[in-house]
């Protein structure tokens, strides 16, 4: 079995920070570059333009794509055939971020008290969560997660009785609620089932599909598919200032749940989606 | 840069009232000096204020940017440096206006109360494009630190910047462009 060490793992999620900060996902890009073949704005298309352009030059110039460089949120998910034994994974994982912000002159926005807001020296910790795969190797993804548009997450527990439609008007007011404020054109991770942490773990992960694949669940992807043309009929448009493109992207991550409830989660991301992924 | 040929407005901070006659919606290239101050700033500086103790910076006729820049790699004068949510500040903006801010930038909407007093200080307050850091770093010429380092990136700095371009959100006349969207 293939041994992987610290010094590895730190190496590789060093390296993931400053892949998602500094480049954007090919998908969010390919998708700002058809919302600006779509949009009938003349100010949102000049927006879009910007936004565009923004990460050209981040990639670059060697700049974060934007400031806030977020909160990292690392998925450890550890597969087959590999010895990761004696390995402290929280410490290799957090040494990797604190190494990757340095390095990458990404901004330190943690603090380590959330109360008093002390200790701000350091660039961790982390989120991480741990899963085990029937992959071999160890999967690594590093999703930095801006605050403007973490703020606007929202949690919703419906009854078991609740139709389909309060479900989507509860997404859609959780958009809308949001406005100009979280950076828009958004992208939608939503969250359903599960227990109410778990759906807003799901959230998380359903922004880490690529946005131009659709759920695999036909009734699923139907209704991706649905609440992105509604999302954009509300008018809020880049930056807030109308337009056609509100949301560049839905996904939505399904589990089971219990008999007596339907946990949802709208976890919004701006529209710089950021993450990076690797298999040591 | 192409974007803003058309239609938009220079302006100076060194100029006699720079900010009068502007219109929600207006697009605007700014130049000259701004200083960074965010959360835990603007909560130092109204601390200040009502101590009734002297300000780290002559706020008259000023321009404060809410925004948080990454660290200046080598070679580059800033790092990516867009605007932060403004309605974080609302609560801690009147006091500022107070004591002559005249202009403020950010992204988002902002609250009643300071679309009131925006008008009552013949104010102004403008957006920046959200989530461009790297591309609005491109007009910042020089950055100073001013006070409170020991806040990192939450500290305020002076920036020189040129050509930056923003958006009028709310108009000295108290107009909010996110209430006639389209228009």
């Amino acid at each position: 079995m293939r041994k992987i060490t610290e010094k590895i793992i730190s190496g590789k999620v060093a390296q993931l920070c400053i892949d998602a900060n500094l480049y954007l996902r090919k998908d969010v890009e390919a998708a700002l570059d058809q919302a600006l073949k779509k949009e009938s704005n003349s100010r949102a298309r000049q927006i879009l333009k910007q936004l565009i352009e923004n990460a050209e030059l981040a990639g670059t110039d060697k700049v974060a794509l934007c400031q806030d460089t977020g909160m990292p949120v690392v998925f450890v998910d550890i597969g087959r055939n590999i010895n990761i034994a004696g390995v402290d994974l929280t410490a290799a994982i957090n040494k990797g971020v604190e190494e990757g912000y340095r390095k990458g002159y990404l901004r330190n926005s943690i603090v380590t008290e959330p109360l008093t807001r002390l200790g701000t020296s350091k660039f961790s910790p982390c989120v991480i969560h741990f899963s085990f795969g029937k992959h071999n190797g160890l999967r690594l993804t590093v999703l930095p997660k801006g605050f403007g548009c973490e703020n606007k997450t929202q949690l919703k527990m419906f009854n078991p009785t609740a139709s389909e439609g309060e479900v989507k008007d509860f997404i859609i007011s959780a958009v809308e609620q949001a406005g100009p404020d979280a950076c828009p054109p958004y992208i939608l991770g939503i969250g359903i089932g599960g227990t109410a942490d778990y759906a807003c773990q799901l959230s998380k992960v359903a922004l880490l599909r690529p946005i131009d694949k659709p759920n695999p669940n036909r009734s699923v992807g139907k209704l991706e598919k649905e609440l992105f043309k509604k999302l954009n009929l509300l008018d809020i448009g880049p930056m807030g200032l109308g337009g056609d493109t509100t949301v560049l992207g839905v996904n939505i991550k399904t589990f089971a749940t219990h008999i007596a409830g339907l946990p949802v989660c709208v976890n919004i991301s701006c529209h710089v989606l950021r993450s990076a992924s690797d298999i040591l | 840069m192409i974007f803003f040929k058309n239609n938009f407005i220079k302006l100076f901070t060194t100029s006699k009232d720079p900010f009068s006659g502007l219109k929600a919606g207006d697009e605007v290239l700014l130049t000259g000096d701004i200083y960074t101050a965010r959360d835990q700033a603007h909560k130092r500086l109204v601390e200040l204020i009502k101590k009734g103790k002297k300000l780290p910076f002559d706020l008259k006729g000023q321009t404060i940017y809410y925004c948080g820049p990454t660290k200046t790699p080598p070679s580059k004068v800033v790092g990516s440096c867009g605007p932060t949510t403004s309605a974080r500040m609302d609560k801690l903006t009147g006091p500022l206006l107070a004591a002559g801010l005249k202009a403020m930038i950010g992204k988002g909407r902002r609250s009643e109360e300071v679309r009131r007093l925006i008008k009552k200080y013949k104010a102004v307050y403008f957006l920046a494009t959200g989530g461009a850091g790297a591309y609005l770093a491109k007009r910042v010429i020089s950055v100073k630190l001013v006070i409170f380092k020991e806040l990192g990136p939450e500290a305020i700095y002076r920036m020189r910047v040129k050509d930056f371009p923003l958006i009028v959100g709310i108009d000295p006349e108290g107009r909010d462009v996110f209430e006639k969207k389209g228009t």
